[in-house]
């Protein structure tokens, strides 16, 4: 008996079936960078027909009164830093140490518990935490602090923010010190070392590159995070510029979301509702540049084992 | 002769091998490193009893009638039937679309795509979509969904809504039946296609059986999420105002693609904007609500998860 070659190549309508089926999951996976084009496009139109429409020196105006015609790009890109840098001092300490308890001391058991915990916290959607910083850690953490901070202020929103983040810089880290083989750890063991000098001189710098994106990636969330300074920031309506997190301001997603609440912008045309846009972009500009740096430390620094 | 202040090197190493007993640095430390965990713990259970001490006065008096309620500018009144009719509708978008497309793309890029420049723009592309902040989704939804295709959508209806949060999540959803594909053995395709099978019929007999269960934890966990999504709803056209009429003897195409609508974490949000007292305490009880659904949501996916890991 011969073997021809219709016999090898099989039955024409399984090939058929098969580029069908391939088709169809190229473009899923196609429909995403249409989606990205999309997002750009569409910031991108509106963004430039502000920038037609406005007087280039009211992006340079007092304070951010896009109703008054006043644009002005540091106080909203100011707060924002300022919101990101409260929400880093409280995440990176706390997520770092839950990341280095959990991955170097934790027994097993413990571990098990602690961990799904954690989640649980990073589920927590952010309309609850904009409400507990208003309700709760304005009052009980800014005022013991401050006495005089305002009810609505960048401090309670900042580590509301942080709060947030804590899961994500944690995983992060927990997963890059995991990363490191436990050769070097035996090593170091076997050098004499103590466990916390393990810790602290070994594994923390095998795992840097990791742990530096997670601090990247975890400043990127907080930079775009919207619903918890768009309640606990305050300055609804414009802000002037303040360096004092006991004051409220608002931040670049703030702005967005007192725009997109305020029922006259949303629905018209015209600067003030297509200055949501112009901040639009310039978010996806600053999470992108983020998003891309912390690839590229992982990238750049890994060591490989 | 000898200078007796200088250790000979038998001191030092019997020094060194002895050592102190007890390694205060090092309690320090595990101390320090347990104190950051637990701090994170305990704002997680402050929250949560901060929000049924102030809810629950609400929920225990309203009863069910809170939940089957709908809203009103009366806090007396207030309910939030039409937030969670709206959000399980939202899901309904997220579940219909972002999963099948997730999935596709997920297998083509585990499965199929050959390694060419394309696929490498297409992983890269996922990742950053992954990282843009939700709100710029909703730039996206209000720009395409309510207004270019207005037509189409409605407006500002549940269809512009859960379009855009099923795009939120659309990446997520991908990188999860990614990583769920990649744990698949290898073993498994290779002795699929040793006896004869296709591409398609490895992946549709061998690969997905196997993956089925962390991907759909995953869907799960991204349906949670998308569950207390608001920023991209307060821009793609949910209702903001504090009540609004849902007339009764709708359709349910009326509903998705005429009516007004609202989501559970807008009301939320809504109701925290309110100066009064008495929306204080509302609040608390919706929060009460919506964190009950979610970590109920969250703790079927963890269980679900970690039985499936101990078994493998």
């Amino acid at each position: 008996m011969t073997t021809t070659t219709p016999d090898l190549t099989g039955d024409p309508a399984r090939h058929r079936k098969e580029r069908r089926v391939k088709m169809v999951m190229l473009a899923a996976g196609v429909l995403t960078i249409v989606v990205s084009i999309a997002i750009v496009l569409s910031l991108l139109s509106e963004a430039i027909s502000f920038l037609t429409q406005i007087d280039l020196g009211q992006l340079w105006a007092k304070g951010w009164f896009p109703r008054r015609g006043r644009f002005d790009l540091r106080t909203i890109i100011v707060h924002t830093l300022l919101v990101t840098a409260v929400a880093m001092v409280v995440a990176v300490p706390l997520g770092m140490g839950a990341a280095t308890y959990l991955s170097e001391y934790a027994p097993r058991t413990v571990r098990r518990v602690l961990k799904p915990l954690l989640e649980v916290l990073a589920g927590i959607p952010s309309v609850v935490l904009g409400f507990f910083a208003l309700t709760w850690i304005t009052p009980n953490v800014m005022r013991r602090i401050w006495e005089d901070t305002e009810l609505f202020n960048m401090g309670a929103a900042g580590i509301a923010v942080g709060i947030l983040i804590v899961p994500l810089i944690a995983s992060v880290a927990e997963d890059a010190m995991r990363a490191v083989p436990d050769a070097l750890r035996e090593a170091s063991y076997g050098l004499g070392a103590r466990r916390r000098h393990t810790t602290l001189r070994v594994v923390l710098p095998a795992a840097i590159s990791g742990i530096t994106a997670g601090f990247i990636l975890g400043a990127s969330r907080a930079v775009g995070e919207t619903m918890i300074v768009a309640i606990a920031a305050g300055a609804s309506g414009g802000s002037l510029l303040t360096f004092k997190i006991t004051e409220g301001g608002q931040t670049m997603t703030g702005a967005m979301a007192s725009l997109a609440i305020g029922s006259d912008q949303i629905a018209g045309v015209g600067a003030a509702f297509q200055s949501l846009f112009f901040v639009g972009l310039l978010l996806f500009v600053f999470t992108l540049i983020l998003n891309v740096a912390s690839e590229r430390v992982i990238r750049r620094f890994r060591e490989r084992y | 002769m000898t200078n007796r202040s200088v250790p000979t090197t038998g001191d030092l190493v019997a020094g060194a091998l002895k050592g102190r007993r007890l390694d205060v640095g090092g309690f320090v430390l595990v101390v320090g490193l347990l104190l950051a965990l637990l701090i994170s713990m305990i704002v997680l259970v402050t929250l949560i009893a901060d929000m049924i001490q102030q809810g629950l006065p609400v929920l225990a008096e309203r009863g069910w009638a809170f939940v089957s309620t709908p809203l009103s500018p009366d806090a007396h009144d207030a309910g939030i039937v039409q937030g969670i009719m709206g959000s399980l509708g939202l899901m309904l978008f997220v579940v219909v679309i972002a999963f099948p497309v997730g999935v596709a793309s997920a297998i083509y890029l585990e499965e199929y795509a050959p390694d060419t420049r394309l696929t490498r723009f297409i992983v890269a592309n996922v990742r950053n979509l992954a990282g843009v902040p939700s709100i710029v989704y909703g730039l996206l939804g209000l720009a395409i969904f309510v207004k270019l295709l207005g037509g189409i959508t409605g407006g500002r209806t549940l269809i512009s809504g859960g379009l855009t949060l099923a795009i939120l999540v659309l990446p997520i959803m991908i990188i999860t039946a990614s990583e769920a594909l990649r744990a698949v053995p290898m073993a498994i395709r290779e002795a699929a296609f040793g006896v004869g099978a296709t591409r398609w019929e490895v992946i549709r007999y061998q690969v997905l059986p196997v993956a089925t269960p962390a991907i759909l934890t995953g869907t799960v966990l991204t349906i949670a999420r998308a569950f207390g999504e608001s920023a991209p709803l307060l821009l793609s056209g949910a209702v903001l105002s504090l009540f609004f009429a849902s007339p009764s003897g709708a359709t349910l195409w009326d509903f998705v693609a005429h009516e007004k609508y609202t989501a559970l974490p807008i009301i939320v949000f809504n109701w925290a904007r309110q100066p009064q007292k008495e929306f204080v305490a509302l609040t608390a009880a919706a929060i009460v609500v919506l964190l009950a659904i979610l970590l109920l949501v969250n703790a079927t996916a963890i269980v679900l998860r970690d039985r499936f890991e101990r078994r493998t």
